[in-house]
């Protein structure tokens, strides 16, 4: 009922001409492109041992196993710094493709029950096999993200008329509430909470090159296919009737686009847990810079992504040095003041 | 209004919602019979009414007076509070997804009890009278700080902004609660743990009747609001132009919400859920017409609550699961069923 207003309404009150800003679009993706560089390198010269930028080049260039800091870099924080920036962007784009796909604008990657799942089965993992190494967890979790979506995908799509938006949305709250309850069950019984909760504020400390070479090809490959399909999302975005009309093969889009967000925000999760809020944030932020094509959304978003995960993370090494402040906390104070103040300019639906 | 082609509710409509309202309050009625039935001491039927009459035992009457009874009236009211804000908040924002949660009173509410837990509280027993206290106090100042950042001077609230308002406030707040997660030690870690994961744990009759007027005030009200509702789910335009004063409407809405909300979760901590699923449930039972979506989401809510805290209370005896959990783990399968089983 409520989503058939919403179209109507859509229908009557969306522009004939899509209001994009490529020019601001394309200084977005230079800009942010060498602030996220500048960015990266900093973070990786960062510390708690100080090490030159002359020397990180050095090595990254020619590394020399002998030396300290050359290890400390090759081994610590380039991955860490990498491994940021890959899931800066991956939330990222999740949350615009989810946003553009079920047209609301609190929908983020966790509404497909990935971060619940994920963070089921990473409890199950705590409360019968405590002494699980931290790659094993990193698998588990992915399976747990997995299988999180496929039980909104599938009860989304059980029904007569097949996934709509807001069966997807529904569906995705409702899972997410059940495998969160379950959790905290868990987590209450077996007294596991607090562990959990350092599990999860270490953010991306404890990221490997191992895993950075699993997930980078899938985040890479995903990202790609999410430029790819940005034009469908853009028609996507006005409403199913609407992208149906103009030829669109909608239901292929959203399975493909489902798939996309699970592979970036289900590597992302299992990495540093659900930090939900880039993926909430950076699109809406996005489509304020650069208007509602998809085209530009998506690349800026994942730009975007990256620079806000690669600072906060830098913040968090920073503020209270040798310890580290939680990286999700971090995000919230980079982005609740940005947030309120679109909040409070934005004047379009989505 | 009353004669608009969309809202003429045929008769035979009329007469099926009021059959099912009066089902549903059958169910409450078993619902709470076996609740007071089952615990610890059981107490057979006969027992509980003969006890509720004035001639059981002294010790019955102090178990069914003193602890169950009390409980039982507050899980029905906290459950009937926070659908019906869940319904008012999905009508105005015309967002499935709202529910009590976006006016960031869970999480308003959360960090005040977490503040006080980690920072003073060594013993539990004055706690359980200062928190409800503390908790209401957050929920309302949350609410407040969100109102005020949403609101712009010649615009008013516009709902899209009360919700990113809500979401950016409440993901603010969970990040502090995160940093002070880390603060503290197993045991409050656990005390907070449990407050937030939802439990009607202080329950007797003083928290009975600081609950009791928030509700028999404002869900009455919010019927009485009903018609305003349905034109407003029509989306502004339309709503403005049937005449409705929307922004007027809507703030006397949103604090009805708060209202009920700020009060039950300050008895019965971070229950969030019975609010989103009361007023799906109830829609997919009576219908889009507020008339009835509001007592029916006051009964599915009264229900679930009253259901979820009984088995919380049994299952894993003598020990408690947090009401909370018991309302998702219930909930949700069955609302997914109904989504399923729904067509578009």
């Amino acid at each position: 009922m409520a989503a058939i207003q919403e179209s109507n309404n859509m229908i009557t009150t969306s522009p004939v001409k899509l209001r994009t800003r490529p020019i601001t679009a394309t200084l977005i993706l230079i800009g942010g492109l060498a602030a996220l560089l500048l960015s990266m390198a900093v973070s990786v010269s960062f510390g708690a041992a100080k090490i030159p930028l002359s020397l990180v080049w050095e090595a990254i260039f020619q590394f020399n196993p002998n030396i300290t800091e050359h290890n400390i870099i090759q081994e610590l924080r380039l991955p860490r710094v990498i491994g940021g920036a890959m899931i800066g962007a991956s939330f990222a784009v999740a949350g615009a493709i989810m946003q553009g796909m079920t047209r609301n604008p609190m929908a983020d990657s966790g509404l497909l029950g990935i971060n619940a799942g994920s963070g089921f089965v990473i409890a199950l993992c705590f409360a019968f096999f405590p002494g699980l190494s931290f790659s094993m967890l990193i698998i588990y979790s992915f399976i747990g993200a997995a299988m999180g979506a496929i039980i909104v995908f599938g009860v989304g799509s059980l029904a007569v008329g097949g996934l709509t938006p807001i069966r997807l949305v529904l569906a995705g709250a409702a899972v997410s509430a059940l495998l969160i309850a379950l959790s905290q069950g868990i987590a209450l019984y077996f007294r596991i909470g607090l562990d959990l909760a350092y599990f999860y504020a270490g953010g991306v400390a404890g990221t490997k090159w191992s895993q950075l070479k699993i997930m980078l090809p899938w985040v890479v490959g995903a990202l790609i296919t999410a430029m790819i399909l940005s034009r469908s999302i853009s028609l996507l975005s006005l409403g199913e009737d609407i992208a149906a009309g103009l030829g669109q093969r909608t239901k292929l889009v959203k399975f493909v686009g489902i798939v996309v967000v699970l592979i970036l925000a289900g590597s992302a999760v299992s990495v540093v847990g659900s930090v939900g809020f880039i993926g909430l944030i950076i699109p809406h932020l996005t489509r304020y810079l650069v208007g509602v094509d998809y085209k530009w959304i998506i690349p800026c978003s994942a730009i975007l992504g990256s620079l806000l995960v690669v600072l906060a993370d830098l913040c968090a090494r920073m503020i209270n040095p040798p310890y580290e402040t939680p990286i999700g906390a971090l995000i919230a104070i980079i982005g609740v003041p940005f947030f309120l103040y679109l909040a409070r300019k934005e004047r379009r639906e989505l | 209004m009353e004669h608009s082609p969309i809202f003429v509710a045929s008769s035979q409509r009329k007469k099926k919602s009021f059959i099912i309202l009066g089902i549903m309050i059958l169910l409450i009625i078993i619902a709470f019979i076996i609740s007071m039935n089952s615990g610890h001491m059981k107490l057979g039927p006969m027992t509980v009414l003969k006890t509720l009459f004035g001639y059981g035992t002294k010790q019955q009457s102090t178990i069914l007076f003193e602890f169950r009874l009390p409980r039982i009236v507050i899980s029905m009211l906290v459950g009937a509070g926070l659908a019906v804000s869940g319904c008012i908040l999905q009508g105005i924002s015309r967002n499935a997804l709202a529910d009590p949660g976006i006016l960031g009173i869970n999480a308003g509410a959360g960090l005040m009890v977490m503040l006080y837990i980690s920072f003073f509280t060594t013993a539990t027993i004055g706690s359980i009278f200062l928190v409800p206290v503390l908790a209401l106090i957050g929920a309302g100042a949350t609410a407040a700080l969100i109102y005020t950042l949403a609101y712009k001077k010649n615009e008013g609230i516009s709902p899209i902004r009360l919700i990113l308002t809500g979401i950016a406030v409440a993901a603010g707040i969970s990040s502090v609660m995160i940093v002070l997660t880390l603060r503290l030690n197993p045991d409050k870690y656990q005390m907070v743990a449990t407050w937030l994961a939802g439990s009607i744990w202080g329950a007797n009759w003083s928290y009975v009747l600081s609950l009791l007027p928030w509700i028999v005030i404002l869900i009455p009200l919010a019927m009485y609001k009903a018609k305003i509702m349905n034109v407003l789910s029509l989306g502004d335009q339309t709503a403005t132009g049937l005449g409705a004063p929307i922004e007027k409407e809507r703030i006397i809405l949103l604090a009805i919400a708060v209202g009920l909300s700020g009060a039950s979760v300050a008895v019965s901590g971070g229950i969030g859920f019975v609010g989103l699923i009361g007023p799906h449930l109830a829609k997919r039972i009576v219908g889009p017409k507020h008339q009835f979506l509001i007592p029916t989401s006051a009964l599915v809510g009264s229900l679930l609550m009253l259901v979820s805290d009984t088995v919380g209370r049994v299952i894993l005896q003598p020990s408690e699961i947090p009401t909370g959990i018991v309302v998702a783990v219930l909930g949700a399968p069955y609302f997914l069923y109904l989504l399923a089983k729904s067509k578009s």
